[in-house]
Parts: structure tokens; sequence; C-alpha cells
């Protein structure tokens, strides 16, 4: 018995045959759930279970914020193995090629470099006291990409070797099936790490507007929708689609407000090297200062008030939220037309009612590239740390070039008095 | 048989014809049940239609031969001719290599892409090939504006629209990059979804594989054009000591899927790379034009001049005694660099034929015989430079691991964008540890 999705993937073609491989639509909502409900029709019930499991997805959400960076850091470690593990799976099905043992280990080894490479990145960037002081850190951090290659590289020489006669066709299909994973799921869950140690507001804000324009524009297209928006969702509506729009820029204006105005989410994530711990602690930069801006004069004559009083980076949440309500679905449809394609209904059963975690993630992986791409561009500066360490990389005579430059320029801009610097070369 | 490709007689990289038909079997995997949109594995386009396209010159020249001799002939000629092309753009300069290497990368993207068309017979989804094209074009703009703001720095620093496209760069191109992705998700049609997911698929492999690796040969070639010129000679050298090798003593197959391919051509192509790039390396060291990085002066043009490191300046090394008794030298003086070209000589002459069987079994498993026609003889220029890629990649991780450090321009640039009190606790910093090393005298206390 296929369930009816409520965000509009009617079963167009009626030659889904069970196969295999192919996550069949069992009914796994937990037993708890079901006797709740063993009273209502067969499509209240459907609303129910996914009502309550949005609800639990999102308490679960605001537990693991609280429970700090690094379980965060695990978390999305874990959505992304899951993602993953669900796109290969379907893979597996389309070709048919479970009897390819060699490449189930290659995928996972080429999931395990990618990572290790990302991983390690990171570490280098942000846990650079800690890798100092550990030798073997240290050898493994200066040398990294050249391990990462050669980790690599002994996965690509042993696809190359793997390659049987009558199987050549699958074997790089799913090897270009792997890497196209590789790069959607497991770079964009990076860049929401690095997002994260911008400043877990950075984190926040783009999965909470993805959440809010999916319920939005479920609601107003349930209550409102009458023109179809485009032929891969046939349910989704124009007024839906506006409609959601508008209600997330709102959402997000408030949610930025809000958290703004705490510590724990403006700051950076920071590894103290003397605890050994996460340090979410800092002065808050300019963008979550509040400050006065003056109403143009159209909304001056409509709301009444003249300067109104917000932080800075709301109007960065409103940039946030447009792109998560008016791009952030080409994600999604993209994950339409990518299980129509293949003729499946969900990418897995994991979450009952909703389908498999990658069902969830679709939108989000395009709004965390965004805000990457945002922040960098926008945003952030270099890291100053990163910058230092790499100044101590250089030859000594030409630290010695840039630290005279960096003098005349620290002087000119006043920072420094110039009789204190007078005795340095 | 016209279908025989008129390649040479010793032609390593075959495609034997019989392959092709006892792989009649992989027909397992495109269909899938209910597969409407791209027809069964039976109707894969045969081996395309080997046009003899060699000059009407050469034809005339080697008229008299029979044909396999021609062939040679063939490919010998065209091995020199592009051997001394080689040569002749390096003579030229670093424009024209960065060029002829754009040039060969979108070659080698059009070749890939014409393959895939006509293993899901997709030239009926004209939005595709634009698209497809399009994604170069995005993917090229972002490698070659990161190219432009590390290397051409004075340029950018002069023109203020070029600062603005250099500041906001990334920003730029992942906006092109989601147009096409967006316009990609419109186009889905009803009945080639599948279809058109392979050939977003096979485009972005294309684009991993090609256009990023042909980045990195152009940073290589910034580096200093030896790094861009050792490592494709190498490749060319044991492709051709290979291929004599195994044509003399050739006897134990080296891999299924080359089935020409043997162990003594392997190993004897191994020894004789690692000697020619280590006597090459002597050779080109010796030259500031090659061994310099190349950098874009103030006025308007590429400069290659300076002071060469340490790696290019001679130094004596204590032979191990084992070679004292060989050789009967106690010292000899040698290039740094001439003991990296050894890595470089031994990556290439080892690891990077993988580069070739990946190609070959790609080529069977599409049942094509080469990427296309362009060159006589040889191929399409993806044959030719299948090896290349990878090995350029080692080169370029090879480097920033083992030999360059940052650029200090690029250093000094982000120093500059920090805030002020960044600035000041860098400053602070940089000045202790230059004290420390001794490269400023301390401060006199007191103002």
């Amino acid at each position: 018995e296929s369930e009816v999705r409520t965000d509009g993937e009617a079963p167009s073609d009626s030659e889904i045959k069970p196969d295999p491989g192919v996550p069949s639509t069992v009914d796994d909502t937990p037993e708890v759930l079901n006797k709740a409900l063993s009273g209502m029709s067969s499509r209240w019930k459907n609303w129910w279970v996914r009502g309550i499991l949005t609800l639990a997805m999102i308490s679960f959400f605001f537990i693991i914020i609280y429970l700090g960076p690094m379980v965060l850091m695990m978390i999305v470690l874990c959505v992304q193995i899951k993602c993953f593990h669900e796109i290969i799976m379907i893979g597996y099905s389309v070709y048919h090629s479970y009897h390819l043992p060699w490449f189930r280990t290659l995928s996972w080894y080429f999931l395990l470099c990618v990572n290790y490479f990302f991983y390690g990145e990171t570490v280098t960037d942000y846990f650079s006291a800690l890798v100092q002081r550990e030798e073997p850190l240290r050898i493994l951090s200066k040398y990294h990409r050249f391990i990462s290659f050669t980790l690599y590289l002994t996965g690509f020489c042993m696809f190359v070797l793997s390659l049987v006669k009558k199987h050549y066709r699958l074997q790089f299909y799913m090897f270009g099936w792997t890497h196209v994973t590789l790069l959607i799921v497991v770079t964009q869950s990076h860049l929401i790490i690095h997002n994260l140690f911008e400043g877990m507001i950075w984190f926040i804000v783009p999965i909470s507007c993805v959440i809010c324009n999916d319920i939005m524009a479920y609601m107003f297209g349930f209550f409102f929708g009458r023109t179809p928006l485009i032929k891969l969702s046939p349910k989704k509506t124009w007024e839906g689609f506006i409609g959601g729009f508008f209600a997330t820029v709102v959402f997000g204006l408030l949610l930025s407000y809000v958290m703004a105005g705490w510590r724990y989410f403006v700051c950076p994530v920071e590894f103290n090297n003397d605890s050994n711990r996460f340090e979410v602690d800092c002065e808050p930069s300019d963008l979550f200062q509040l400050q006065d801006y003056t109403l143009p004069s159209v909304l001056q004559s409509l709301i009444g008030w003249e300067t109104v009083r917000i932080y800075p980076f709301q109007i960065h949440s409103v940039a946030l939220s447009a792109f998560a309500s008016l791009i952030g679905p080409f994600g999604g449809f993209f994950a339409s037309g990518f299980k129509r394609a293949f003729k499946i209904k969900d990418f897995a059963n994991t979450i009952p009612g909703h389908g498999g975690i990658m069902d969830r993630f679709d939108c989000q992986y395009l709004m965390a590239t965004f805000v990457n791409v945002y922040i960098g561009s926008f945003i952030r500066g270099p890291n100053p740390s990163r910058v230092m360490q790499q100044l101590l990389a250089l030859r000594l005579d030409q630290q010695l070039h840039i630290f005279n430059t960096l003098r005349a320029h620290l002087i000119d801009k006043g920072l420094l008095s110039a009789n204190q610097e007078a005795t340095a070369a | 048989m016209t279908e025989l490709r008129k390649r040479g007689g010793g032609d390593r990289d075959a495609e034997n014809i019989s392959d092709k038909d006892t792989d009649g079997d992989d027909r397992i995997g495109v269909g899938g049940e209910g597969d409407r949109d791209s027809k069964p594995d039976t109707d894969t386009p045969e081996v395309q239609p080997s046009v003899d396209n060699t000059p009407k010159c050469l034809n005339k020249a080697l008229a008299g031969m029979s044909s396999r001799w021609k062939n040679w002939w063939i490919r010998g000629i065209l091995t020199l001719t592009m051997i001394s092309g080689f040569f002749l753009i390096i003579y030229m300069g670093p424009l024209p290599l960065m060029l002829m290497v754009l040039a060969i990368q979108i070659k080698c993207f059009q070749e890939i892409i014409t393959i895939g068309y006509r293993v899901y017979h997709s030239y009926e989804l004209p939005w595709f090939r634009t698209l497809s094209w399009y994604f170069l074009l995005c993917v090229n703009y972002f490698f070659y504006g990161e190219t432009v703001a590390e290397n051409f720095g004075n340029l950018v620093q002069r023109d203020e629209p070029l600062q603005f496209l250099v500041r906001y760069h990334r920003f730029i191109s992942f906006a092109l990059y989601l147009l096409g992705f967006c316009m990609f998700v419109l186009s889905l049609v009803k009945k080639h979804y599948r279809l058109q997911f392979y050939m977003f698929a096979w485009t972005h492999v294309t684009l991993l594989i090609v256009v990023s690796q042909s980045h990195l040969v152009i940073q290589n070639l910034f580096e200093g054009l030896i790094w861009f010129i050792v490592p494709i000679s190498t490749v060319i050298c044991n492709d051709i000591t290979a291929y004599i090798c195994g044509f003399f003593f050739g006897r134990t197959p080296l891999i299924k899927l080359s089935p020409k391919k043997t162990w003594e051509g392997f190993i004897g192509g191994f020894f004789s790379t690692v000697m020619f790039g280590f006597i090459f390396a002597y050779l080109l060291a010796q030259y500031n034009y090659f061994v310099c990085p190349v950098e874009y002066s103030e006025s308007n043009s590429f400069l290659i001049d300076c002071e060469p490191s340490d790696l290019f300046v001679l130094q004596d090394y204590t032979l191990p005694s084992v070679l004292q008794t060989v050789f009967r030298w106690k010292t000899v003086k040698l290039y740094p660099f001439q003991i990296h070209s050894i890595a470089l000589s031994t990556f290439a002459s080892l690891i990077g034929p993988f580069g070739g069987f990946f190609a070959s079994g790609f080529k069977r498993a599409f049942k094509i015989k080469d990427f296309a026609d362009t060159i006589p003889g040889h191929g399409g220029i993806m044959d030719r430079f299948d090896c290349q890629y990878l090995v350029a990649t080692f080169v370029h991780v090879y480097l920033t691991s083992f030999i360059r450090g940052p650029n200090p321009s690029k250093v000094l640039q982000q120093v500059l964008v920090l805030q002020p009190e960044q600035q000041l606790s860098i400053f602070n910093a940089l000045k202790s540890h230059l004290t420390e090393t001794g490269m400023i005298p301390p401060a006199i206390r007191g103002p």
C-alpha cells in the first residue's frame, strides 16, 4: 500500500515493480504511534504521523543545539553518512550491482577518503594550537594533502584493478554515481560545518528558514493553493510558493532578532587549547549589535516610526530567507526529478511519514553552500590564525618584508606610533 | 573490415575487435525495469566509423607501403609533429601555453560529452548541449578567476571593475552555476528524466576530471615552466619507451584491460623514464627561463626572471658507498631538483598508466575504439592526455606539500584585509618571532 506524500509525489508511473533493493513501502511507524492513532482513517492517520514526526525532529534539533558544537558536528557527520548510504543503495538497486562486492567496499572507502581530507582541513584550520602541540598530528597536518591524495589514489587504482570483463559499464556507472554523490553530499556537509564554526547562528538560521519554508508553503498551499507551480511536483502551487516566501522572510527576521542577542549563537566557535574544549565566547561583532536604521519614507508613513533598532544581521537574514524560499526549492525539485527518473517513491524509509533522511535534506545542501559562499564573500575576512600560520611558514626574508610593509601600513593608519618602532629594521 | 581502425601494428592501447563482441553481456545496467526512456544496450552505438583523415600529403608520400607500415609511419610522424609542436609552444612563452591548455581542455570535454550523447541517444535534448557548455564556462570562469586573482595581482590592483570581480568572485561564480542548475531543473522533460540526469552527472564527472585537473596544470606552470615540462615529458617518454621495450622484449601480459601491455615494457619503461627524467631535469635546471616562477609584471607582460631557488643550484652530494665503488666518484654535483624528478618519473611510470587503464576500461565499457578521430593514427586528444591529468594532479599536490610555501604576496593581501586589531596582534606576534630568530635587532627599551 503506497503512502501518499502530501507534498506531491503522486505515483505517476504505474510500473513501479517491487525490486530487491529499492526500499519497499513498509509501514514502519513505531508501535506506540500506531496504537494511539488506531481509531482514525488512513488519511488523517498519515497527517498525524507526519505532524508528530515533524515536531519530534524539530525538538531533536533544538536539543542538539543545546548540547553544543561537538555534538552538532557528530550529527552532521551521521546525517551525511546516512544520505550517502541512501543514494548509493539506490544506485545499487538501479544497476542490480549487488553482485559486485568490491564496489561496495570501494564506495565506502572513497567516502572515508573524502571525509578524511575535509576533516583534516577543518582540524588544521580551527584546531591549530592543538595540532602544533602533538607531533604526529603536526606531521599529518603538514602533509595532509599529499596523504589524502595518496589514499584516494589507492582507491582509484583498486577500482581500475577491479574492472571485470562483463561488467565494465556497470562499474563505471557506479564509480560515476559514487563521485557525484560525494560531490553533492559530502562537500556540502562540510560547508555546513564551516558555517557552524563561523557562529551557530549561521547554522541555525538557514536550516530553520528551509524548514519554515517547507511548512509554510505547505500550509499556504493547503488553504489557498490553486495554480500549479511545476510539473515535477504537481502538488506545489504558486500561492504556496509566494506565501511561503513572505512567511519565511518574516520568520527569518524574527528568529534572527531573537538569536542575535545571545553570545552562544553569535560567537565563532573556538577550540580552547588549555581546557581542550569548545568555547563560544567573544565580543559580538558589529553585525550583532543593535543599530539605528532610518526607515525609507514609504515605510515611515506606513508604520509610523522614524527609525528602527535592528541588528545588521537581520538584513542578511532577509537575503538568506529569500534564497531559502526562492532558490532552495530547486534542490527539492532536483530530488523529485531524480526520484521520478529512477522510479522511486522516497530515498528510503528511515523516517515514518517523511521518507529517508535525504528527503528532508535535499533543500538544505543547496542552502548550506549558499550560506558558505555568502559568508566568504560578504562577511568573513580571512581567518587570522590561519594567516599567522602561513606567515610563519614563509622564509625569514619574506617575513621581514611583510613585517616592514605591515609596519608602514599600521603607522599610516595611526595604529602604531612611528617612534615606538623606530628601532626596528 | 572497415571497422579496423588504422592504427599501428604495435598498438598498445588496442581495443581488440573481438572484445566488442564478447562483451555483449554488458547490457546489464543501463536498463532496469520499466525504463522507457533510454534504449536497451543492444542498440549501443558501435564503433564509430573509422574515417581515414590523414592529410593528403602524407598519404601520397606513403602511397607505396603496405597498410601496416603505413600506419606505423603515420603514427611516428604524428608523434614527432606533436612533440615539436610542444617545444615550439614552450618557446613562445607562458601565455600561448595557457591558451593551449585551455584549447586541449575544451577539446577533451567535447570528446567525452559527445560520447555521452551517443551512448544515451540524447541528441534530441537540445537544452542539454547548451547546458553542458554553460557549465564548462562556469567552472572555467571560477578557476581562471582564482588564477588571475592569485597570479595577476598587479593587473587586478589597477583596474576597478576587475577588483570588484575578484572580491566577489566566489559569489559571482556560484550565482552563475546556480543559474545553470535551475535551468537544468526547469528543463526536465517528462519522458526523459533519467537521460537528463545521466547527462547531468556525466557532465559533472567530466568537469571534475578534465577541467579541474587542467587548472592544476596551469598552477604548476606558474610555479615554473620546469614543473610543467618535466612531468609531461616523462609521461610521453614512458609511453614511448614502454612501447619500445614491449616491442623488443615483451612477453608477460600486464593487465587484461590492455592486452598488448607487458610487464617487460612496464618495467623497462620505468627505468628508462627515471633516467630520462634525471638527465632532462639536469638540462632544464640550468636555465632561468624554465626554473623561475612565472610572474606578471607591471609592464603588462610575463616576466620569468629571478634568483633561482636552492632547488636549482648545484650542490654536492656524497654518494653512498655502494655507488662509490661502482662509479669511483666520491661526490657528485646535482641539482636537488633532480632528486624530485625521480619521484615525478616514478609516479609517471608506475601510477600514471592507471590513468590509461581507466580510459581503456571506459572505452571498453562504452564500446568505443577511441575518444575521437582528431589525431590521425592516435585517436582523440583525450587518448593522448589520459595519463597526463593524473600526473598533473600529483605534481600539484607534490608541489604544495613538499616544495612551495605559501605565496608571500597573497599572505600580505590577506593580512591587509584583516581588522585593525587583528593586524596589530599579528604585527606583535611577528615582531617577537623575528626578534627571536634574530632578523631584527631587539627593541631598545623606552621612547
